[in-house]
């Protein structure tokens, strides 16, 4: 049985690969934030508050763009739903821990933590303390996300657009996938639910962040059904 | 009125993370939604890899000779083979730079 602070290094051990991606991606931000002319303390504060990549970069750009802020909140709302789907899959393994925990993991949920933790918890299931392992991904995850947007504030114009470093971003999510890509039914889903989210790209709110994977999941649902 | 935004923003986005966690009960889940819920990372992840490489920033098809489709499918190869995170993404980034810098 590992310890709580063994498996909290693990779960840092693991997603730290991917911190290639978020650490640009941050600083991307930052710089981006500081372009749209909002202010460092404004450009900051989505970071700590909202803490979703994507949603924060539509955010600004909705406001500074002249959208009410209904419509910006509510793009947040959208982009960040995909959290339910995680949540979901989590529920499981944090079944045991007290609300006050329960409610202090979940505001470290984000993409790269649950694809690893996920992937932890499945191999031990029955470890007393994985969640740290949750606890570990999500704290770096948050600090290093928290450290690179201000580096970009102050910083950004020193990275060239021309490296196109947002490109790292759909990178870092192939790196989690490949897991899965010899497995024929998961394959199918995927080109399903990507190719859906290409279509639906245009729809408005960038409601295909959630369309796509609920059609990818009805796909599962029949791919399930058929292999009986 | 932008501040009290981006706290309702948070507010909501906190929201998205803690209702699955705090609300669903073990016995909510059932063998079949279990087996279902497994392909949550299958149908996310692609759902944001697939138009961040096919389409540009105003939401268009890129051509076909696109440094980034040459990025991805390097990643893709190096990833399927190595299942190595660091690989996957350097591979992808470097080759996705050669395309642009060197052809």
């Amino acid at each position: 049985m590992r310890s709580k602070y063994e498996i909290f290094k693990i779960g840092i051990k693991d997603v730290a690969p991917h911190l290639l991606s978020v650490f640009p991606f941050g600083i991307i931000f930052g710089a981006i934030g500081i372009e749209l002319g909002f202010s460092p303390l404004f450009t900051y504060a989505t970071s700590l508050i909202i803490f979703g990549g994507a949603s924060q970069i539509v955010f600004l750009q909705l406001l500074s763009g002249g959208a009410s802020s209904l419509i910006a909140i509510t793009s947040v709302g959208v982009i960040n739903s995909r959290h339910f789907l995680y949540g979901a899959v989590l529920s499981e393994y944090l079944q045991k821990l007290s609300l006050i925990k329960k409610l202090f993991i979940s505001y470290f949920i984000v993409d790269q933590g649950f694809a690893v933790s996920n992937q932890y918890f499945k191999k031990n299931p029955t470890e007393e303390f994985n969640h740290y392992h949750l606890i570990g991904s999500g704290i770096i995850l948050w600090f290093i996300w928290q450290v690179s947007t201000i580096i970009g504030i102050y910083l950004g114009s020193i990275v060239p657009e021309e490296l196109g470093l947002k490109f790292a971003i759909p990178l870092t999510f192939i790196a989690i996938i490949v897991n899965e890509l010899r497995k024929f039914d998961h394959v199918l889903v995927m080109l399903i639910s990507g190719l859906a989210a290409t279509f639906f790209y245009n729809a408005p709110f960038k409601t295909y962040i959630i369309i796509s994977p609920l059609i990818g999941l009805f796909a599962a649902m029949i791919i399930n059904k058929l292999k009986k | 009125m932008t501040w009290t935004s981006i706290f309702i923003a948070g507010i909501l986005t906190y929201f998205t993370r803690m209702s699955m966690v705090t609300l669903i009960k073990k016995e909510m889940i059932s063998d079949n939604l279990r087996k279902i819920l497994n392909y949550v990372p299958s149908v996310v992840f692609p759902s944001i890899i697939f138009p961040g490489v096919l389409l540009d920033d105003f939401g268009a098809f890129v051509s076909i000779s696109d440094p980034k489709i040459f990025g991805a499918i390097t990643a893709l190869v190096i990833g399927f083979f190595t299942r190595n995170v660091i690989l996957t993404i350097v591979s992808g980034l470097s080759s996705y730079w050669a395309f642009i810098f060197i052809f």
